[in-house]
């Protein structure tokens, strides 16, 4: 090739491929910062709930805050546990009750219902996603508190009343409304997430089972569930993250009475309802700062479950990996 | 209606109407369909499938001798995948497909609307395009899959190995049962398949493309254990793969368009078929 050509052709490509590169950068840089942002906002905010929650600590006993049932702001008497434990007790009735409505629910809009009866279900779910929380709890304080109080209570202490979360008075404001109405809110979460999921399952193995002759319920069994499990799991993870935050819908029903009891029927607490309820009555930095260490502890909480189900997740998925490829 | 009256029904359909006789859309009988001395394993009568608004394939009549191997060839879109899908019912997983005709096996009607698609699926195995094991579970549960669906009582060990030897994939396995499905590569996954396929020990085997995502080794593998399963069982394969079909099959047919063109033994198809049609595909015209 003649050199005049070839310095020519070096001469001419570079220029167009730098200005690509230009931009390839510019845009790996502008990606970096807004994802950056993130883990700063997350940084300010734990240090921000640190700063105010300081005054609290002076002279407090780490491990006496997490483990004292008592809880009186006008003697500075700050014991965290009621509200941990209520916090903890809701977000798990949410979950046993959540968890197989939702996946019933995927499962039918996905695998067996009828086309027709699919979009109106599914545009249900969609909706009760959106309603604001304190419909959430204006509707649970009208009907589901009574009727918890008039028939479900009633009937549960009945028949299953010789279990220690079944006894006690029934007043219908407490951890069964609380949990309950979580498990509603949480509902939509799980399913949608779930029905995306199930999307994901080879067509290929649902044929497997069913040419095996399977019926459709024994092909979800032997390949579709089982495919999903880590999925599900992780929807499983979104709602509880929602569970154990949502503050206005359980401030309403759960009672509000800084106390453990066994019994689902007592009223409770829990970490977000008490900030909601204290922070713009609270006298003093010490008190705030006893507020701001129970927004620390339901971060860890957050942090720790989240942390949990990872490792459950990934040791649940580990059959399944391959397959995705 | 004893066999050879029902091989004559088969061999002489009533035409529909004169202008679909006098096109002779309808295939006619070939040679080797003339005469089979012994019953049929597998009988298709006047099948006609839609996709909804589309006819998928047009009045389909085959012959299917036992211990045999048929391989449906012709091109893309032809109604080959369709035709086998309609042998176990598998067709009714897509919505909007139906199908209409008769299927028997063994002279019994297994298409009508009393007959579950359960049953005829535990008596016509399938194995697919693309290997499926099911992933969570390991090589020896992949196996026994279909034994646990059927309640089969008793030792599934011994048939696991029986249906992994006749799937000649044993000696490859026989130290890792409990491994996942996933550790073996895409030849052995498929051989997996069709244990898996043959531990309810089906009538007749449908193997859908079985080696068009293997390599050439897998694929020679997969091609003589046809020939050995052909044996005990009754196969229809559809292929992309002419030469295959010729390695493989007794009998081959040739869908074009949704038509069953030709019929034949295999040799005939390739070297002496009576359509233009086929004679242009498998000498390479189009397709």
């Amino acid at each position: 090739m003649p050199p005049t050509s070839d310095t020519g052709a070096a001469r001419a490509t570079p220029a167009p491929a730098r200005f690509a590169n230009l931009g390839d950068r510019a845009w790996g840089w502008g990606i970096s910062i807004l994802g950056g942002t993130i883990l700063v906002v997350a940084g300010l905010v734990l240090l921000e709930l640190g700063r105010v929650a300081r005054p609290a600590w002076e002279g407090m006993n780490v491990l006496r805050f997490l483990t004292s049932t008592d809880w009186d702001p006008v003697q500075e008497k700050f014991g965290a546990l009621p509200f941990v434990y209520g916090t903890l007790v809701t977000s798990a009735v949410a979950i046993l009750v959540a968890l197989p409505v939702s996946v019933g629910l995927a499962l039918f809009l996905s695998e067996m219902g009828p086309r027709r009866l699919r979009p109106p279900v599914a545009y249900a779910i969609e909706v009760l996603a959106a309603i604001p929380s304190v419909i959430y709890g204006l509707w649970g304080l009208f009907v589901l508190v009574p009727w918890l109080r008039g028939t479900l209570e009633p009937f549960l202490q009945g028949t299953l009343g010789f279990l220690p979360i079944f006894r006690g008075p029934m007043i219908g404001h407490g951890y069964l409304a609380g949990g309950l109405i979580l498990a509603l809110m949480i509902l939509p979460t799980i399913a949608s997430v779930t029905i995306e999921v199930l999307k994901t399952v080879p067509a290929a193995l649902r044929e497997g089972a069913l040419a095996l002759g399977a019926t459709r319920w024994e092909a979800i069994r032997m390949a579709v569930l089982p495919y999903a499990r880590p999925g599900i799991l992780g929807a499983t993870l979104l709602g509880l993250g929602r569970a154990l935050g949502e503050t206005m819908a359980v401030t309403m029903v759960i009672g509000n009475s800084p106390a453990i009891s066994a019994s689902l029927f007592a009223p409770g607490y829990t970490l977000p309802a008490v900030i909601a309820n204290e922070f713009a009555e609270a006298t003093g930095d010490v008190h705030i700062g006893a507020l701001a260490s129970l927004g620390l502890v339901l971060f860890g909480i957050t942090l720790l479950l989240n942390a949990a189900a990872r490792i459950l997740i990934s040791a649940v998925s580990r059959g399944t990996r391959g397959a995705r490829a | 209606m004893n066999v050879h009256q029902e091989i004559a029904a088969v061999k002489s359909p009533p035409p529909l109407s004169p202008e679909v006789a006098s096109e002779s859309r309808r295939p006619r009988p070939a040679p080797g369909q003339e005469a089979p001395a012994i019953q049929p394993k597998l009988t298709v009568e006047h099948l006609n499938a839609w996709y909804g608004q589309n006819h998928a394939l047009h009045d389909v009549n085959l012959v299917v001798p036992p211990r045999s191997v048929t391989a449906a060839i012709g091109p893309s879109g032809c109604g080959k995948s369709t035709f086998l899908r309609c042998l176990n019912r598998m067709h009714e997983l897509i919505p909007g497909a139906r199908a209409e005709g008769t299927l028997r096996i063994d002279g019994k009607d297994l298409l009508g609307r009393d007959v579950d698609p359960v049953t005829l699926r535990r008596r016509v195995g399938m194995v697919f395009q693309r290997p499926n094991p099911f992933p969570t579970m390991s090589i020896r549960d992949n196996v026994a899959a279909g034994l646990k669906l059927n309640r089969v009582p008793g030792d599934h060990a011994e048939i696991v190995e029986r249906t992994l030897r006749q799937a000649a994939l044993w000696d490859e396995v026989k130290d890792r049962l409990g491994a996942s499905a996933l550790s073996l590569s895409g030849g052995q996954q498929q051989r997996l398949c069709i244990a898996r396929a043959l531990a309810v020990q089906p009538e007749v085997l449908l193997m859908d493309e079985p080696a068009s995502a293997l390599d050439p080794i897998a694929t020679a593998k997969i091609e003589d254990l046809i020939h050995e399963l052909k044996e005990r069982y009754t196969i229809v394969i559809v292929t992309h793969n002419m030469q295959q079909a010729g390695r493989v099959s007794d009998q081959t047919a040739f869908f074009y368009m949704g038509d069953l063109v030709e019929v034949g033994p295999t040799e005939k198809i390739f070297t002496n078929p009576s359509e233009k049609r086929t004679e242009d595909y498998v000498t390479g015209k189009f397709g």
